[in-house]
Parts: structure tokens; sequence; C-alpha cells
């Protein structure tokens, strides 16, 4: 039982370390738009568009 | 590259290429996308797409699958109170009534909920010189009106702020700032009372369940929870204590006492119990209620917001900037902001852009859209004299403008000002449940006190925890939030359906409505002529006769010819296209000669024929080729294509149908045959027509009227609730409780349904709050209900509420067609996310 005094403020850190990062995103404005990135990541914007690509109508 | 044919493949090379809007004839504002040139509908789609091209972001295009809002360019902001007092920044904003009345629109940040409305709404009016005040809960707006001799619009917002809101007067850029400032926050409380719970709840769970736990460990585990649950009673339930402290200082009863009460006392026992080592520790349960009390708000918030959208849309319509022809008949153009119009100056309005303002077209020729503001879909087209309507948009050719109206006084303004009054007239029913809270808190407090000095009596360790318990289960969030969730969900689904709101009591009296009274011109029917029927002779087929009128009318927009193009379209071009003005019109296609128009017009020699039948009011037009008749086409004001099947769901609804027209009794009885309805009135004048409805009233009947015009204003405001066409005139929109956004009538009965449903669900979310609560405060008070079963069942009955209420938002009538769906309109489309 002993490891429970290491344990127990470990998780204090760790719910500290996690609650920083929440506050960290909101500030960033992570959660502004909760629907849009799970559409970005499908678009394939990793293509440079080229300024006469004629495979492209 | 390899991307699907997206949307932007299937949009026109006519079409704006950013947001799909047609692009009118002369706006030349291209956009460079891969190595082509596409069109845009505006300098703000142009400079948008071009933006998004130019950073890479050109794959947007590819991807998208809805089509984006029109730009709007961004306004500067207003950012000192006290600028708020010179008159020019006041244009935008304010209406001034007599020498000093004012009257403004004023958005209010940190409402939390109906109390607080309530709160401001005392406050602003008890200040000197205020005369009259109104706040909206579901926008967040108040109206405003005030002495300007006797007080300063700084200073009634300087007292708002001193109470601990912030007012702004409305613009409605500022408003989205304030809503993401506003929902960021709330994250942000979310996020710490959440993690608070979760790891609490994993040092609560040992606590409960282990009985093999050391008094060190034990010890530990408090002190860490102690840890944990500070940032959550500190920052996450802040806004529960400030609204407690509110209602304290101001001596009145608001749902944020109880929960205030309930958190505190469970908190410092804790803390006791910690610092002590007696007792037990609530930290858990703590955490818990704040967490699902945010929860609940948060949904709330997104639920209002989604409502209070729709109305925001028709305020963004108008743009920020505008060209100015200072020299007017002179071209000396200057870019100014629509704010600093002022009434009487001439500007230019380029085809593809937005009237800034209502006035007078001075020169110009063009076709212009409002379907913004009416709903219908047909460009109307505008010339010399014409009335035009800021937040129009011009498709056609350039047009010089004479300002009119400007600001508040237009008709936009106005539309939106209707609508806040309407949601500020709080139903009724709404206003019981907001009484009946106040006293709620207050029994509430006292059988607190109550069944703490029992309690004292028989056992005093328990007191402490029993008296928790009944402050946490007992919350009447439930209570007030049954009817406002509820209200606002439907009002906002309702404008989505194409029907406006304009006053609160609307829905509710919709929903207990018998009877239905229809105006018949403009209403039943379109307004307009239409082709009913066509009698080709010689042997040819209707379509032949129709593409040979849709040809001579090519170019016409008189009525008449209007409603011919509609048959079929144009079998060739016609040329040496002669209009006899009030006779017909003459041309020839394909080498022979064709008339036509009235009888004796189109056969010029002999005998004008006579038309086949009389029919209904119709009137006849004669098609001749080389002297010869070869048509008749009857035309008359016919009815709308849906009302049939529109008509027929409300009488399954099991409303009584009336029509009631100031027409002659020939086409009325026409209209109400072909309708099926029974009960039907020709010739009533205005007067006759509120007569018709008194009496209905007088049997105990409660009828809802449907109407479009002038005339109809005196009955659309004697009816119980009257909705209004949104092609019809604005006195008649100012009468009516409801507008029409579109023409579509099939609304009308998903109007009925969607109240009924709404009343329906108010009244099993009052029943449940009420029945919860019967049940709850007995069973804390015998000691029953620990804090945290306290806590969550509090949460799950507010939760159930909000939810419950968000049905609404999906509703949609059990429909026998699919076409009912068929034409949301634009606002539709453009539902925000939440």
């Amino acid at each position: 039982m002993d490891i429970l005094l290491l344990l127990i403020p470990l998780s204090l850190v760790i719910v500290g370390v996690i609650a920083w990062i929440m506050l960290w995103a909101a500030k960033n404005g992570q959660f502004d738009d909760l629907e849009g990135p799970a559409h970005s990541v499908i678009m394939d914007d990793d293509t440079p568009p080229k300024p006469n690509d004629p495979a492209k109508p | 590259m390899s991307t699907s044919p997206g949307l932007t493949a299937a949009l026109s090379f006519s079409d704006c290429f950013h947001c799909g809007l047609p692009v009118p004839d002369g706006a030349h504002y291209p956009i460079k996308f891969e190595g082509e040139t596409r069109p845009a509908c505006c300098r703000g789609c142009q400079a948008v797409a071009q933006t998004i091209i130019d950073s890479g972001q050109g794959a947007y295009y590819a991807h998208r699958t809805a089509l984006p809002a029109t730009p709007q360019q961004a306004e500067a902001e207003l950012a000192q109170l006290g600028l708020y007092d010179l008159p020019e920044i006041q244009e935008s904003f304010v209406r001034t009534e007599a020498e000093n009345i004012r009257e403004a629109a004023l958005i209010l940040e940190n409402i939390v909920c109906a109390a607080c409305i309530w709160l401001n709404e005392r406050h602003i009016a008890g200040l000197p010189g205020v005369l009259s005040v109104e706040i909206n809960y579901a926008t967040r707006r108040a109206r405003v009106r005030w002495d300007n001799g006797r007080i300063q619009l700084s200073a009634i917002l300087k007292a708002v702020s001193d109470i601990g809101y912030i007012a702004h007067p409305f613009d409605p850029g500022r408003s989205d700032d304030i809503h993401k400032r506003e929902r960021n926050t709330a994250i942000k409380r979310l996020a710490i009372a959440g993690l608070g719970m979760m790891q609490v709840m994993m040092y609560a769970l040992p606590a409960y369940t282990a009985t093999d736990m050391t008094d060190d460990i034990r010890l530990l585990m408090r002190w860490a929870s102690l840890i944990l649950t500070i940032p959550v009673v500190v920052y996450s339930a802040w806004p529960f204590f400030i609204g407690a402290w509110r209602d304290f200082k101001r001596r009145s009863l608001g749902m944020d006492v109880p929960v205030a009460l309930g958190i505190g006392t469970a908190f410092a026992a804790s803390v006791y119990a910690t610092f002590s080592g007696h007792g037990e520790v609530y930290y858990d349960s703590v955490a818990m209620f704040v967490f699902l009390l945010l929860a609940g708000r948060f949904l709330e918030m997104n639920a209002r917001r989604r409502a209070g959208a729709a109305v925001e849309e028709l305020v963004k319509l108008i743009p920020a900037v505008t060209t100015r022809l200072p020299d007017w008949p002179a071209r000396d153009e200057v870019q100014v902001p629509v704010a600093r119009l002022a009434v009487g100056d001439h500007v230019l309005v380029r085809p593809g852009e937005t009237l800034p303002a209502d006035g007078v077209v001075i020169e110009g020729d063009s076709a212009v859209s409002e379907a913004m503001l009416t709903g219908e879909s047909l460009p109307v087209s505008k010339t010399v004299h014409s009335q035009v309507v800021g937040g129009s948009l011009n498709q056609a050719s350039p047009l010089v403008v004479r300002v009119d109206k400007l600001g508040a006084d237009t008709r936009l303004a106005s539309i939106v000002r209707l609508l806040d009054r309407a949601q500020s007239e709080k139903p009724r029913i709404g206003q019981l449940a907001d009484r009946a809270a106040a006293w709620f808190v207050g029994l509430l407090l006292l059988i607190t006190v109550v069944v703490g000095l029992v309690w004292y009596a028989i056992d005093p360790s328990k007191v402490l925890w029993i008296v928790v318990s009944i402050l946490v289960v007992t919350c009447p969030c439930a209570l007030g939030l049954a009817t406002p969730a509820a209200l606002t969900t439907a009002t906002g689904r309702l404008t989505r359906l194409g029907l406006l709101t304009t006053r609160g009591h609307a829905l509710e009296t919709l929903a207990r409505a018998t009877d239905l009274v229809f105006d018949k011109t403009g209403t039943l029917t379109h307004g307009r002529l239409s082709v009913r029927r066509v009698v080709p002779l010689g042997g040819r087929s209707e379509r032949e006769a129709g593409m040979l009128a849709a040809a001579l009318e090519a170019g016409s927009e008189h009525p008449i010819a209007k409603a011919l193009r509609e048959v079929a379209a144009p079998a060739a071009i016609a040329r040496q296209i002669r209009n006899t003005p009030g006779r017909g019109v003459e041309g020839a296609i394909e080498g022979r000669v064709y008339r036509l128009g009235a009888p004796a017009f189109a056969v010029a020699r002999g005998l004008p024929p006579t038309p086949p039948e009389p029919d209904g009011g119709a009137s006849w037009v004669a098609l001749a080729e080389d002297g010869e008749l070869i048509a008749w086409f009857a035309l008359a004001d016919t009815p709308r294509a849906d009302a049939p099947v529109a008509l027929a769901a409300l009488q399954k609804q099991g409303l009584r149908l009336h029509l009631v027209s100031g027409d002659a009794a020939g086409a009325v009885q026409a209209v109400a045959q072909q309708l099926g309805i029974a009960e039907w009135h020709a010739g009533a004048l205005p007067e006759d027509k509120l007569a018709y409805v008194n009496a209905l009233q007088q049997q105990g009947r409660i009828v809802a009227m449907v109407g479009d015009g002038i005339n109809d204003a005196p009955v659309l405001a004697g009816a119980q609730v009257s909705i209004a066409m949104g092609e019809g005139a604005d006195v008649a929109q100012a009468a009516a409780d409801m507008v029409m956004l579109g023409s579509r009538l099939a609304t009308l009965s998903e109007g009925v349904a969607l109240a009924r449903k709404t009343r329906h669900i108010i009244r099993q979310n009052l029943g449940w709050a009420l029945g919860y609560n019967l049940i709850a405060i007995p069973a804390a008070a015998l000691g029953y209900v620990t804090p945290w079963i306290a806590g969550i069942g509090m949460s799950a009955s507010s939760l159930l509420v909000v939810l419950n209420a968000l049905r609404l938002s999906n509703f949609s009538q059990p429909a026998d067609d699919g076409s009912l769906k068929a034409q949301d309109s634009r606002l539709a489309a453009q539902e925000p996310s939440l």
C-alpha cells in the first residue's frame, strides 16, 4: 500500500498537466470548431497546386 | 491529382465559384484557379476565394460539400462607451421616436438564466429617464427606450455593468465574438470540472469500497481530493456563486441560490472534515454536481445560439461598405461605411452587390433578388422609381439608388425588431413557470430549515448532509428550464421550416387553434396570373401552342407574358416583335406572322371569335397564325400548386377551414370548391373579415388567420394568432404573430404540428420537474439520499428537460409526401455548427 503514497501525489501532478493542456487548447481555439477538423483530415492538400496541371479540369 | 468530382465540379460556369450564387450580368470578378479563370459574384467572394487559393488551400474547392455564405466585410470595432453617445455612431442602432425619445437594441453578455433577465429588466427600468426595457432570453438582446434629455446611452450601459453584466449596442459582428468568448469560457469551466470530477471519483471509490485502508492513505486521498476540488469550486462553479450573490443583493430568489448553497455547504463541510479528521467528505459529489450542471447549461447555451442565429442572419445582410456618388449625377465614386450614409445620398450598387439601405431607384434597370427578405426565389425587376429594400441583392445591372431609409428605419431592421419584440413578450405559460420557481425556492429554503431543525433534535451528526442533500436534490433548474428550452428550440426549428415567430405567444396559441381563416388572393392563390387552360385549335397540341406563345412573349415583363412563359419553353426565336400596349403582341416565327392578345387584335380580319366558354373569372387570350385562330389561353389567378395537399393536411389535423375574401363571389367559390373549403365568404371588406372572425371567437373558437394584404392587417391583429405571407404587405406582417418566409403552404400544417408538439413537450417537462421534486424532497428529508445521489438526480433532471426540448430541433412532420422538405429557405443552409 505504500506505493499509494507516491502514486496519489503523482496522479495530482498528471491531472494538473492535463488541465494545463486543456486550458491551453481552449485558449488556442482548439474547441472553436468541433466539426471542421473531422472533414479536414480527409482533404489531401499534400499535393501543392500546380499552375498548369492538365490532369485537373 | 486524384480528387473525386466535388461540389465545385457541379457548379456551372455561370455561378459564383465561391458561394454558388448566380453571377450577375456585368459583374467581373475573376478568380484564377488551377490555371483557369472562374467567375465570382462580388468583390467579397473574389477576395476570399483568391486568398484561399493563393495560400495553397485551393483543395477546399475540391472537397467542400456545402456552399459557404457570401462573405461580408468586417465592420470597424466600436470600442469605448462614450462613443456610443455620438449621434453619428448611434445612427446605426438607435431609433429616434420623438424629440428626445430613443430606442436601441443591446446585447447582454453573461446572461445565464431567466432570473438574470428579470434582474436586468428591473435594474434598467429603475434608472431615471429609462422609459421601458424588454429583454429577450433567446438572443440575449434588450430593447431599451429612454429619454435622451435625462439619461445618456453610455449611462445605461454603465448601469448594466454595475450589476455584473455587459451590454453592447447591437452590432452583428460583435455578437459572434461575444458568443465565442462565452463558449470558450464555458468549455474551460467544463473541462476543469470534468477532470476534477473524474479524478476525485478515483479517490472516492476506494474510500467507499475498500475495507483494509489505513488511516494515513485515507487522509492522503482526502487531501488530494481537496486540492482537486478547489479549482472546481473556485473556477468552474464561480458563475453559480456570482448569480447567488446577485440574487442576495437584490433580495430575490433565483435558481442559483440553492445551487450555491448546496455547493458551498458540502464543500465547507468536507474541508472541515479534512482538517479536523471528523465526519464525511463530499468532494466527489461537489465535483460531479458542478460538472453536470455546467454540462446542462452548455447544452442550453448551444440551443439558444442555434435559435438566435437565424435572426442574426437577417441583420448580417447589410454590407459594411458601399459606393457613394457624392456629386451625382457626376460619377465620382467614394467608398464609405454604410453607417456614414445619410438620407438623400446617392449610392451606386453594382450587380452582385447588396443594397445597403432602403431607397428609390434613380437610374438603371435591373433584377433584384429579395429572397433573403421574403423567401420569394424569383428576382424582382426594378426600374426608375422602383422601391428597393436594403439587404436585397442586385443581380443584373448597375443601379443608382437614392437612400430613403437607413439603419434602424429600414425594412430589414423593422423585421428584426418585430422578431425581437415577439421573443421578448414571454408567453403566459413561461411567466407562470418563472413565478412558480421563485415561490418554489422560498418554500424549499423553509423546508430545509425545518427539516434541519427536526434532524438536529433527532441526530445532530446527520443534520449537515441531510441539509446538503435537500439543497442539491431539489435544484429547481429543471422547472425553470422546462418552458424556455422548449420554446427556444421550437422557435428556431420553425424559422428553419420557413415560419418566423414574431410574437411570443404565437406558438402556444397556434397549438390550441381550432379554426383557420384564409384570405384568398396572394394567400391561397398566387396573387398573379397564370395559365389555367390551353385550348388548341386546328389539330395543334397544347405544347406547340404554348411554345409559340412563349416565343412571342420572350422579352416582355407583362404579367400575361410571364404567365405564358411558364407554359412551355420558346419554340424558336421570334423576330420583328411589335408590342401594342393594351392589345397584344405580334411577331414572326419561321416566316409566319403570329399575333397574341385580345381576340379582336389577334384575328384582325372578320368578326372576333368568342372564347370557348366562360370559366370562373378567367380571362381569355387568343393566338393567331397569319390571321387564323390557332389557340386559346385561359388566364386566372390560380390556387397555389401545393394548396390542396396543404389544406388536406390541416383538415386532417382537425382544423376547421374558412375562406374569407374581398373578391367576387364567382372567383371565391371556384377556389373554395377546388380546395374543398366548405365555409367561404366573398366580397368581404376589412371590417367584414374582422366581424367574421369576432363572431367565431364569440362561439369560443380559437381562430388563426392567414393573410397577406394591407386589407388583412386588422383581421390579422384581431385573430388570436395570425400568420402573414412573407410576400405580403409590411403592414400585414407587422400585425401578424408569425410570418411565412416562403410561399409553401405546407409550412402551415408543419407549424401547427410543431406547436402542438411543443406544448406537449412543455407539459412533459413541467410534469417531470414537479414529479421529480415531489419524490426527491421527502426522500432527502428522511435521509435516504446521499449528497452524491442528489447530485446525479438533480443534474439528470435538468439534462432530461433540455434534451427533451432539443428533440424539437429535428422535428419534422410525419409526412405522406416527400416534397415537404424540398425547399428549405436559404437560412437553413447557413445553420451554424455548434
